[in-house]
C-alpha cells in the first residue's frame, strides 16, 4: 500500500484499476526537407485538420460543460489560426525547416512570451500554446488519435493532462484522476470538477512506471491517493464513497425544487457573494437570489477609491447573472477588521465599535454618493435591493435613504435610466437595531439579520479573539431572542426579514428560524442545497419545539 | 484615423476568452486596428499580440482604427469594450 497526498481538486471518491495516460509519440526533430512547398502544404493540411478537431471538441464541450468552459477550445482554434502563429511556422518552413520542428519552435517561442508575463493567469496560457501545437504535431507524425475506449472504468494517472485531452475521454468511464503536476485553477481542473470526476493533482511523484491495473483509490475531497490499498483501507474508502454518493444524490434531488417544508411552509434560500468570480457558484448551486453581495471587496481589492464606472460595471454583471432574482447589495462595510490604506482611517483602540460601515458613508457623503449612483445605474439590469450596514438609529436610515433618492433624482435629471422600484433594507447586526426594530421597520422594505456581528455585540465577545472560545455560545438565548423579536417587529410592520450571517447555514437552527417565521436565509453557495434538503425534510406541525 | 481611449473595468482584465472575442470582432473590419497599453502596441486582429499586452483592470488602452471602415470599426470596438471589459 502506498499513500500519496496532493491538492484536492474535485470532490468525490473514485476506486478502480490504475491506467496510465498514453500520448501518441511525436518527433519534432529537425530533418532535411527537399520540397519546401510540399512541406508548407503538409503543415497547412495538418493545421486545418487540427482546427476541425478543435471545433468538434468545442461542440462536444458546449453540450457537456457549457459555454464558459467550452470557450477554451474556441481560443485554441483561434490560436492555431492566428497570423503570428501561422507566419512563425511558415517562415521557418520557408527557411528550410521541416513542419514538425517548425511547429515546435514556434510553440516554444510563443509559450515563452506567456511564461514571462507578470500575471499568473497569463503565465498559465503557455500551456495552451503547447497543447494546441502538440495536436498539430501528432497529425503531422501520423499518430493515430488517442483511443478513448482504452480507458474504461479506470483511475487515470498522468504527469499532466490538457483540458482537451480530458474532453476526448468519456467522463462516465473515468472513475478518478491523479496527476503528478497540475494546478487546481487550471482549465483541466475546472473541467474535471464540472464533469464530476474525483481528482487529486500535484502528488509530486511520477506515476509513470507504476504497474497498471493495480487498485487505486482517489479521495478528491481530502487530496489523498492510495495505491494498492489494504483490505481495511479499501473498505473505509468504499464506505466513504457510498456516503458521498448518497449525499450528492440527495442534494441533486432538491435542485430546482422549492424550499418548502413537508407541511407547506416556504422560505427563500439565497447565497452570499463578494466577487464576480463567486457568481458561477451561486448559479450552479441553484440559489434563489443573492442575499448579501459584499460590495466592500471592490474597495478592499483596489489601490484607490473605485470609480462610479468601475462599480457600475460590477453591479451590472451581478444583476445580469441573476435574471428575475433578487440581488441584495450591501453598501460599503469597511472599517474594523476590513481596512483599505487609501481610506486613511485613524487607528482606533476599539475598531469594532469605531468608525465603520454606514458611519463612514454618512461622514464622507461624496464617497457614498459614488456608490449609490453606481447602484442606481445598475438597477435597470435586474431586481436590485440596496442594504445599509451597521445601523443603530432611525435617523441614519432616513439619511442613507435620502442620499439614495438624491442619487436617483440626479441620474434621472441627467437622462440616465434608473429602475422604478429599488427595495431598501438594513442589516440588523447591533442589539440597538434589534431593540428598535419596530421603529426601523417603518422605514424600509426588509431586514437582514447579520448574526456574526449581532452575536459579537450582544455577547461582548470579540470575534477575532480565539482565547474567548470557551465563553462563546453561537446559540446564546439572548441572540435568538433578539432575532425572534426582530422577525416579529418586521412582520407586524408588513416587511420581510432574512438572515445572512453564519447562523443561517446552521442546520440545527433551521427549524427554529422557520418557527420564528424568517422569510429568507442567505448562506455560502455550497450551503444552498444542503439547507434546502433540510427545509424539505422538516414538518413544522410535528417537529418538537426547541 | 479614429482614436479613442478605454479604461478596463473588468476584474480579470483581457484574459483569453475576451481577447478571443475582441480579435474576432476586429476581424470583421477592413481597417487596420491597433490597441496600445503604455508603450506596448498590438495589432487588434492578432490574438497572441492582444493577450501579450496583459491588460488588467484599471489599465488605460488607446485604440486606433485606420482604413475604409474606420468609423464603424472604432464604434463597434468601443461598444464591445464597454459591454465586456
Amino acid at each position: 500500500m502506498l499513500i500519496l497526498t496532493g491538492k484536492p481538486v474535485s470532490d468525490g471518491i473514485g476506486i478502480g484499476p490504475l491506467a496510465l495516460f498514453r500520448r501518441a509519440k511525436v518527433s519534432t526533430e529537425v530533418r532535411p526537407v527537399s520540397d519546401r512547398e510540399a512541406e508548407l502544404a503538409r503543415f497547412r493540411e495538418a493545421r486545418d485538420s487540427a482546427a476541425g478537431q478543435l471545433q468538434a471538441l468545442y461542440a462536444r464541450a458546449l453540450e457537456t460543460v457549457g459555454e464558459e468552459d467550452a470557450a477554451i477550445f474556441e481560443i485554441h482554434q483561434m490560436m492555431l489560426e492566428d497570423d503570428e502563429y501561422t507566419e512563425g511556422v511558415e517562415n521557418r518552413i520557408k527557411d528550410g525547416l521541416n513542419a514538425e520542428a517548425a511547429v515546435e519552435q514556434t510553440a516554444q517561442e510563443l509559450a515563452a512570451i506567456f511564461r514571462h508575463m507578470d500575471d499568473e493567469y497569463m503565465r498559465g496560457r503557455a500551456a495552451d500554446v503547447t497543447d494546441v501545437s502538440r495536436r498539430v504535431e501528432q497529425i503531422l507524425c501520423g499518430a493515430s488519435p488517442m483511443d478513448a475506449s482504452a480507458y474504461d472504468k479506470v483511475i487515470l494517472a498522468a504527469d499532466d493532462l490538457a483540458a482537451e485531452e480530458i474532453m476526448h475521454l468519456d467522463a462516465k468511464k473515468i472513475l478518478g484522476v491523479v496527476l503528478s503536476a497540475g494546478s487546481a485553477s487550471s482549465h483541466t481542473a475546472i473541467l474535471i470538477r464540472n464533469l464530476g470526476i474525483p481528482a487529486v493533482f500535484g502528488v509530486g511523484e511520477s506515476m509513470i512506471g507504476e504497474p497498471e491495473g493495480q487498485m487505486a483509490a482517489v479521495d478528491g475531497g481530502s487530496g489523498k491517493v492510495v495505491l494498492n490499498p489494504d483490505a481495511a483501507t479499501l473498505t473505509e474508502m468504499q464506505e466513504k464513497q457510498s456516503r458521498f454518493q448518497k449525499d450528492r444524490e440527495e442534494l441533486e434531488m432538491v435542485r430546482g425544487q422549492e424550499s418548502v417544508t413537508r407541511d407547506g411552509q416556504k422560505i427563500e434560500i439565497y447565497a452570499n457573494a463578494g466577487h464576480l468570480a463567486d457568481l458561477p457558484g451561486v448559479v450552479d448551486n441553484d440559489a434563489e437570489g443573492i442575499g448579501l453581495f459584499r460590495s466592500e471587496f471592490i474597495y478592499l481589492e483596489s489601490d484607490d477609491y473605485p470609480t462610479e464606472e468601475e462599480q457600475f460595471s460590477i453591479y451590472k454583471k451581478v444583476l445580469e447573472a441573476m435574471p428575475d432574482k433578487r440581488v441584495i447589495i450591501r453598501t460599503l462595510d469597511i472599517g474594523a477588521d476590513k481596512k483599505a490604506d487609501y481610506f486613511k482611517l485613524e487607528p482606533e483602540d476599539n475598531p469594532a465599535l469605531g468608525l465603520r460601515a454606514i458611519r463612514i458613508c454618512l461622514t464622507r457623503p461624496e464617497l457614498f454618493k459614488t456608490q449609490l449612483r453606481a447602484l442606481c445605474r445598475a438597477s435597470v439590469y435586474g431586481k436590485l435591493a440596496v442594504m445599509f450596514p451597521m445601523i443603530i438609529s432611525v435617523e441614519e436610515v432616513r439619511k442613507a435613504k435620502a442620499m439614495l433618492w438624491e442619487a436617483r433624482k440626479e441620474l434621472l435629471s441627467e437622462g440616465v435610466p434608473v429602475a422604478d422600484a429599488i427595495e431598501t433594507g438594513i442589516m440588523i447586526e447591533t442589539p440597538a437595531a434589534a431593540l428598535i426594530s419596530g421603529e426601523l421597520a417603518k422605514e424600509v422594505d426588509f431586514f437582514s439579520i447579520g448574526t456574526n456581528d449581532l452575536t459579537q455585540y450582544t455577547l461582548a465577545i470579540d470575534r477575532q479573539q480565539t482565547n474567548l472560545d470557551a465563553f462563546f455560545d453561537a446559540h446564546h438565548p439572548a441572540v435568538l431572542r433578539l432575532i425572534e423579536m426582530t422577525v416579529q417587529n418586521a412582520h407586524e410592520a408588513g416587511i420581510w426579514v432574512g438572515i445572512c450571517g453564519e447562523l443561517g447555514a446552521d442546520l440545527s437552527l433551521t427549524a427554529t428560524f422557520l418557527r420564528m417565521g424568517v422569510d429568507e436565509l442567505s448562506v455560502a453557495a455550497a450551503g444552498v442545497l444542503p439547507l434546502r434538503a433540510k427545509v424539505r425534510s422538516l414538518d413544522m406541525q410535528t417537529s418538537e419545539k426547541k | 484615423m479614429q482614436t479613442f481611449t478605454y479604461t478596463i473595468t473588468d476584474e480579470l482584465g483581457i484574459h483569453a476568452r475576451p481577447a478571443g472575442a475582441l480579435v474576432k470582432e476586429a476581424k470583421k473590419f477592413e481597417s487596420r486596428l491597433s490597441i496600445a497599453k503604455g508603450p506596448k502596441k498590438a495589432d487588434l486582429k492578432k490574438l497572441f499580440a492582444v493577450m501579450g499586452l496583459g491588460a488588467k483592470q484599471g489599465d488605460e488602452l488607446i485604440i486606433e482604427a485606420e482604413g475604409s471602415d474606420e468609423a464603424a470599426a472604432a464604434a463597434s470596438i468601443e461598444a464591445f469594450l464597454k459591454a465586456n471589459l
